[in-house]
C-alpha cells in the first residue's frame, strides 16, 4: 500500500528548545547589547585591524614617545612611540583568541570526559573523578607554565605557518587543557540525572549502542549548563592570560595582548594615565559583556522558565 | 507453551548507608518470587499499589535490570542466560510504553528523529523515501496527524505525546509490549482514547501485552487476564471477569472495594 506523504507546505515547523531559548534571550536587552558589543569587538579587532590606515602595532618611533591622543594617533602612543590604538586591536586578537580557543578546547575535553564518567558510573566514575580532584589540587598557574613549555618545544616546527601566532597557540591549548575540570564536573552531574530518565531507557530498549545513547540522547540534553559556564569561562581565560602576561610568562614581546598593554600602562601610571585607562576600558567592557551574555544565557536556558 | 513466562523472579536491591566507621546494608526485596505467564495475543493486566514492585518487574522483563534470581522465558528462549550482545539483538521483540510521556521522549528530537531512529533499528536498509512512508504509516496508526512530523515533544499535549511513545514502541515491530501505567499520567478524558488505541493495536497487530496499572477499573477494561501484585508477590491470578466477580485474596477484595461505586456502575 502506498501512503500519501505530506508535502513540504503541509508540514508544521517545529520549534526546538534551542530556538525557544533564543527567543527568550532576544528579550533580554542587556544580553543582546552585550552580544552586539562582543560582535563589534570581534569586527574591530579582526577586520578593522587589517585595513591599510591602521599603523603597524610594532613600529617604533622614538621621536614620538608618549604622544597624547590626537588626529594622528587617536589613542596616543606608548613609551616606544607605537600607536596605542593599533596595539589594542592586535592585542585584542590575542585576548579574544585565548578566550575562544581555550574555551573550545576545555568544552571538548570537559564534556567528553564528564559524559563518559557520569554514564559509566561505579568504579570508572570514581577513578575518573579522583583524577579531576587531583588536578584541581595542583596550582593552575604552575601547571599551565609547565604544560606550555612541554607543548611549545615539540610543536614549534608544526606551528611555523601560523606566523606571529606560532608561540601563542601552545598557551591557548595549555589553558584549555586545564580549564576543563569544572566543565567535566558539571557535565557529569547532568549526565547522571539525565541517564535515569525514561527516554534513555527507551533508547536502551531499542538496542542502540552505548556511544549513540550517550552522545545522541544524553549529551545534547546536558549542553545548556555547559554553554552557560563556557560563556562565563571565556572572560576568565582572557583574565588568566592577562595575569600570565603580567607575570611575564604569557605572550612574548613584541606581541601584545590586553593584559600586556595594561601591565605596560601601569608602569607609567603617574604620568601617562591614558596608557592604562584606554586598554583597561576595552578589557573590562569586554569582560562585562561576556558576563552579561552568560547571565542572559543562563536565564534563557533555565529549565524552569521553559515551556511546561 | 506460553508466550512469556516468568519463573520465580526475584530482584533485591541492597542499599548501603552509613558513615565512615559504621555502615549498614539493608536489602529491599522489590520483587520477591513472581511467576507469571502470558498467552500469545492476550493482554495480561498487572494491578497493585504504588511501590509493590510493578515497575521493577517491567524493567526486569525489558532486560533493563538483571534479576537476582529466576528466569524469563520468551517464546521458549531463556533471556536471563543471554549475554549482552545477544540481548541487544533480541530487544526489538519486546518494547515498552512508559508511564510519563513527558520524560519518555527525548526533548531534543522531533517526531521524525524519534520514530525514524526506532524504525531503522529493525530495518537499517531503508532508503529515505521508504523511511518516510514508514514514519507516516506509524503516525497514522496511532492517530497522529502527519503534518506534525517535524515538531518537538514539548509542542504536544500529554495524550499526543503518549501516542508518539506508542508509535516508537511499535516501530521495531515488536511481539510483546509492556505498558507501564501508560494512562495514569493523562487526563481522564484522554485515558479512554489511549486505552482504546492500545486495545485496537493489540488486536490488529496480533501483539501480546503486559498492561501494568494501579487502577483496577482501567485494567478490567483492557485485560483478558488479571494478576494482582502485593509487596513483591503475585497474590492472585485469574480471568478478568471471574477475578472481578469472585476475588479470593483479601487484598484483591480491598482493591475492588476501593474502586468508586459510580465507576463500577458504568
Amino acid at each position: 500500500m502506498r501512503i500519501s506523504l505530506p508535502t513540504e507546505s503541509e508540514l508544521e515547523k517545529g520549534s526546538s528548545l534551542g530556538r525557544d531559548a533564543w527567543a527568550r534571550l532576544r528579550k533580554n536587552k542587556l544580553a543582546m547589547l552585550s552580544m552586539c558589543f562582543i560582535g563589534l569587538m570581534l569586527i574591530i579587532c579582526f577586520i578593522v585591524a587589517q585595513l591599510p590606515f591602521i599603523d603597524d602595532p610594532n613600529e617604533q618611533n622614538l621621536e614620538n614617545r608618549f604622544a597624547p591622543p590626537s588626529g594622528d594617533h587617536i589613542m596616543g602612543t606608548d613609551q616606544l612611540g607605537r600607536d596605542l590604538f593599533s596595539r589594542i586591536l592586535f592585542g585584542g586578537q590575542i585576548s579574544m583568541l585565548v578566550g575562544f580557543i581555550a574555551t573550545g578546547v576545555a568544552l571538548l575535553i570537559g564534556i567528553t570526559y564528564g559524559a563518559i564518567s557520569g554514564y559509566a558510573g561505579g568504579r570508572t566514575d570514581a577513578i575518573m573523578m579522583r583524577v579531576v580532584d587531583t588536578l584541581y589540587a595542583i596550582p593552575f598557574l604552575v601547571l599551565v607554565i609547565v604544560l606550555k613549555v612541554v607543548i611549545a618545544g615539540p610543536m614549534e616546527e608544526q606551528l611555523k605557518w601560523m606566523g606571529r601566532f606560532a608561540n601563542i597557540v601552545p598557551l591557548f591549548f595549555a589553558i584549555g587543557a586545564l580549564g576543563w575540570l569544572t566543565l567535566a564536573r558539571i557535565t557529569r552531574t547532568q549526565v547522571m540525572a539525565i541517564k535515569e530518565q525514561e527516554f534513555v531507557e527507551a533508547a536502551t530498549s531499542l538496542g542502540l549502542s552505548k556511544m549513540r545513547i550517550l552522545f545522541r540522547h544524553i549529551v545534547p540534553n546536558t549542553l545548556g549548563p555547559a554553554i552557560v559556564y563556557a560563556t562565563l569561562t571565556i572572560p576568565s581565560f582572557i583574565l588568566f592570560e592577562a595575569s600570565l602576561s603580567y607575570l611575564g610568562v604569557g605572550i612574548e614581546a613584541p606581541n601584545s595582548s590586553w593584559g600586556i598593554l595594561i601591565k605596560e600602562g601601569a608602569d607609567f601610571l603617574e604620568t601617562q594615565l591614558y596608557l592604562l585607562i584606554i586598554p583597561g576600558l576595552f578589557f573590562s567592557l569586554t569582560l562585562f559583556a561576556f558576563n552579561f551574555l552568560g547571565d542572559g544565557l543562563r536565564d534563557a536556558l533555565d529549565v524552569r522558565a521553559s515551556k511546561d | 507453551m506460553p508466550f512469556l513466562e516468568l519463573n520465580d523472579i526475584k530482584k533485591h536491591f541492597s542499599t548501603k548507608s552509613g558513615g565512615l566507621f559504621s555502615s549498614s546494608n539493608e536489602i529491599v526485596k522489590a520483587v520477591n518470587g513472581v511467576s507469571l505467564s502470558i498467552e500469545e495475543g492476550k493482554i495480561l493486566g498487572l494491578v497493585g499499589e504504588s511501590g509493590c514492585g510493578k515497575s521493577t518487574l517491567s524493567r526486569l522483563i525489558m532486560q533493563l535490570l538483571e534479576p537476582t534470581h529466576g528466569s524469563i522465558v520468551l517464546e521458549g528462549q531463556n533471556l536471563t542466560n543471554l549475554n549482552s550482545s545477544e540481548v541487544r539483538s533480541r530487544r526489538l521483540d519486546f518494547q515498552m510504553i512508559f508511564q510519563d510521556p513527558y520524560a519518555s521522549l527525548n526533548p531534543r528530537m522531533t517526531v521524525w528523529s524519534t520514530l525514524s531512529e526506532a524504525i531503522l533499528t529493525r530495518k537499517p536498509q531503508l532508503n529515505k523515501e521508504e523511511l518516510k512512508q514508514n514514519v507516516v504509516k506509524l503516525m497514522e496508526m496511532v492517530g497522529l496527524d502527519k503534518q506534525y512530523v517535524r515538531k518537538y515533544p514539548h509542542e504536544f499535549s500529554g495524550g499526543q505525546r503518549q501516542r508518539i511513545a506508542i508509535a516508537r514502541a511499535l516501530a521495531p515491530e515488536p511481539k510483546l509490549i509492556i505498558a507501564d501505567e501508560p494512562v495514569s499520567a493523562l487526563d481522564v478524558s484522554i485515558q479512554s482514547q489511549i486505552l482504546n488505541l492500545l486495545k485496537d493495536l493489540v488486536n490488529n497487530l496480533g501483539l501480546t501485552m503486559l498492561f501494568i496499572s494501579h487502577d483496577l477499573s482501567v485494567v478490567r477494561y483492557i485485560a483478558d487476564r488479571i494478576a494482582v501484585m502485593y509487596y513483591g508477590k503475585i497474590v492472585e491470578t485469574g480471568e478478568a471477569e471471574s477475578l472481578m466477580e469472585n476475588p479470593q485474596h483479601q487484598y484483591t477484595k480491598e482493591l475492588l472495594e476501593s474502586v468508586p461505586k459510580v465507576l463500577s456502575l458504568v
